[in-house]
């Protein structure tokens, strides 16, 4: 004899989920961009690679740990810059952070001609690359000043999803961002928790407590204190929906970098001589809500 | 950081381009070229020196099996040799799509 | 007392002290070279409300005032001539605390970041003026939009993207391993002259005696600041010079590949 067993909805949804999270930069890139539309610039071929990191012995690699490509998402001109966070932790070297200065700069001039050309970044990355330190923080600084360039005409959306999360430098991206989207495993903060540990001790914070990383800068965090707009599973089909999703509602009403008395406010209703907690940031968040 | 290089005797069928793989701990990337002359070449740099023999092991069992004219292009981090095996395997069925 | 205050106060000839805000948050009008200027500057506050904030650091608030304070001298000036906005920068870093990441220090951050690019897009020379520290968020925030960067030439002045002690622990390697590298790999190296190649300044300025500003030095520094301001009058309002500066074509090769190549395929098809 024989039973058929019938599978829910929401078993069938997992099993045919596809993680975002395991995909290299390269396949976030091209599940971000509308389908067939994938044309990537200063790929591996072109062999535009750190003149620094041989120099220390270090392999380095030939998109240098970040991928653009050209598309469309919904139809509209779009370019998707993706960070490779396996190479150097997704840190931010001369070549890499050229990349995405420039892919942002064209983006803007062709705006400016007319022709509204997206940005969707997938950040993963620990901040600047120590091996290039100063060009990395000067190529950082004009990827700021692109980014806010940009904005003025398209919403640049950064998407975070992990393992690596979205730290130092780029972690200021993702705050002049005009939209951002995390999953529950991605983490975004300016100070990585070892390095908060090494600055400030470990009373202040333990690097190896990671439920209480992830409720200080984890998605779900972050979404529930407003500093991410969407928190989503980690489903390939989810996140590239939550991105034309945010394209289709349009510029924000007012950018979050631009929340000086929303924030000055929520700095007021917190006590800095006492301890915080993950609920406390939440609650105070929800009464500041209209 | 060592270089090396190997040759190997090739047909002349000339595969199309392949890029494979990471430089991220543990994993290696592979950029497959076609090569003008009858023979595949082989540039390894790798971030973990002193194991040459280990490297041409793995690629004369590897190139045994495939004949293809071409220029491998490889950056290593510290790789074992089934994953090297795994990704050079990667790279000729994405150059055959 | 801080450099940075020291020289907020021999340049502009006031504490620079607001009545909200953070202690750390200098600013004060002054009158530069015949015409309205602001001066900026984050200090230590030993009396700061946020405890890892107390050394001169920028934590959230300094990040959230210095953004207002920017912002308002935007719209203070309206279409009226747009005043020069001059940091002097002396900051250890950003604030590394719980609490910091808790309320978003990231986007403290950005805020203040945000202020400066408006304000140069806007038409205010945006001038920073590193008289001691500027490492990792400091310079970011501070220095990373402004139209002209200028340092003191001076053993005390550091711009880097993280300190020696700690940027060894994180690559694994010892100090003086760190030194033998930035030997040969300028953008590694700790010491200004280094960064100065790099095309990232304006001017690098020898003064003497740079702890204890008298009237020759303070007016030596002035007329490099005027001379700044003039030239980033002259000018585009983005962060072109950098690139297009004399360290850039010998350091920044890969940078000027990238921008050429990617500009190529970007129209082909």
């Amino acid at each position: 004899m024989t039973t058929t067993v019938q599978l829910s909805e929401d078993v069938l949804a997992l099993s045919t989920r596809r993680s975002y999270i395991e995909m290299n930069a390269r396949a976030r890139a091209a599940q971000l961009l509308d389908a067939g539309a994938f044309r990537e610039l200063l790929g591996p071929f072109d062999r535009v690679e750190s003149p620094w990191l041989p120099m220390q012995g270090i392999v380095p690699q030939w998109d240098d740990g970040c991928v653009v490509a050209k598309g469309t998402i919904d139809g509209v001109p779009a370019v998707a810059i993706a960070l490779e966070g396996k190479f150097q932790g997704g840190s931010i070297g001369e070549v890499c952070g050229m990349k995405m200065a420039i892919a942002l700069a064209l983006a803007r001039q062709d705006c400016e001609r007319g022709i509204p050309t997206r940005a969707v970044l997938s950040l993963e990355s620990g901040g600047v690359r120590l091996q290039e330190a100063n060009i990395g923080e000067l190529v950082i600084a004009e990827i700021y000043a692109e980014l806010i360039a940009l904005r003025k005409y398209v919403p640049v959306i950064v998407v975070i999803a992990g393992m690596t999360g979205c730290f130092g430098g780029m972690s200021l991206a993702a705050g002049l961002a005009s939209y951002v989207v995390m999953t529950r495993q991605a983490r975004l903060s300016m100070n990585g928790p070892e390095v908060i540990e090494q600055e400030a001790g470990i009373e202040e914070l333990d690097a190896r407590d990671r439920p209480l990383i992830w409720s200080i800068c984890g998605g779900a965090q972050r979404h529930a204190t407003g500093l991410a707009d969407m928190l989503v599973e980690d489903d390939v089909a989810e996140i590239a929906h939550a991105v034309r999703t945010l394209f289709k509602r349009g510029q924000p009403a007012r950018l979050r970098s631009d929340a000086h008395d929303l924030y000055i406010e929520r700095l007021g209703r917190l006590d800095p001589a006492q301890e915080w907690t993950a609920d406390q940031i939440r609650a105070v968040c929800k009464e500041q809500m209209p | 950081m060592e270089k090396l290089s190997f040759e190997y005797p090739a047909s002349d069928e000339k595969p199309k381009r392949a890029h494979v793989g990471v430089v991220g701990s543990g994993d290696l990337e592979i950029l497959l070229e076609p090569s003008q002359d009858a023979k595949a070449h082989v540039t390894v740099q790798t971030s973990v020196s002193g194991f040459a023999e280990t490297w041409k092991a793995v690629l004369d069992r590897f190139f045994a099996n495939y004949q293809g004219a071409t220029i491998f292009d490889i950056r290593d981090c510290g790789a074992t040799p089934g994953t090297v095996a795994m990704r050079l395997q990667q790279a000729v069925e994405v150059s055959r799509q | 007392m801080s450099r940075g205050r020291i020289w907020f106060e021999a340049l502009s000839g006031s504490s620079g002290r607001q009545s909200d805000g953070p202690g750390s948050l200098l600013l004060a009008e002054a009158t530069l070279g015949g015409e309205r200027v602001s001066y900026v500057a984050l200090a230590p506050d030993a009396q700061a409300r946020f405890p890892r904030a107390r050394g001169g650091e920028v934590g959230v608030e300094e990040g959230w005032y210095g953004a207002r304070t920017i912002r308002r001298i935007i719209d203070a000036d309206g279409d009226s001539t747009k005043r020069p906005i001059v940091t002097i920068v002396d900051a250890k870093s950003q604030a590394y605390g719980q609490r910091e990441e808790l309320v978003g220090i990231h986007l403290a951050a950005a805020a203040l970041i945000s202020a400066y690019a408006e304000a140069r897009v806007a038409g205010h020379p945006v001038i920073a003026l590193i008289v001691g520290r500027a490492v990792s968020a400091s310079f970011l925030v501070l220095c990373g939009q402004a139209n002209r960067v200028l340092a003191f030439d001076d053993e005390q002045v550091l711009v880097h993207a993280m300190y020696k002690d700690a940027a060894a622990r994180i690559t694994r390697r010892t100090v003086e391993e760190l030194d033998t590298l930035g030997a040969t790999i300028v953008p590694m190296a700790y010491d200004i002259q280094s960064f100065d190649k790099l095309g990232g300044l304006y001017r690098l300025l020898q003064v003497a005696s740079p702890d204890e500003p008298n009237v020759g030095t303070v007016e030596q520094v002035k007329l490099a600041v005027i001379d700044a301001i003039a030239d980033a009058r002259r000018g585009p309002r983005d962060l072109s010079s950098r690139l297009e500066s004399e360290g850039a074509k010998q350091y920044r090769k890969a940078s000027l590949i990238v921008r050429t190549k990617m500009a190529e395929q970007w129209t082909a098809q």
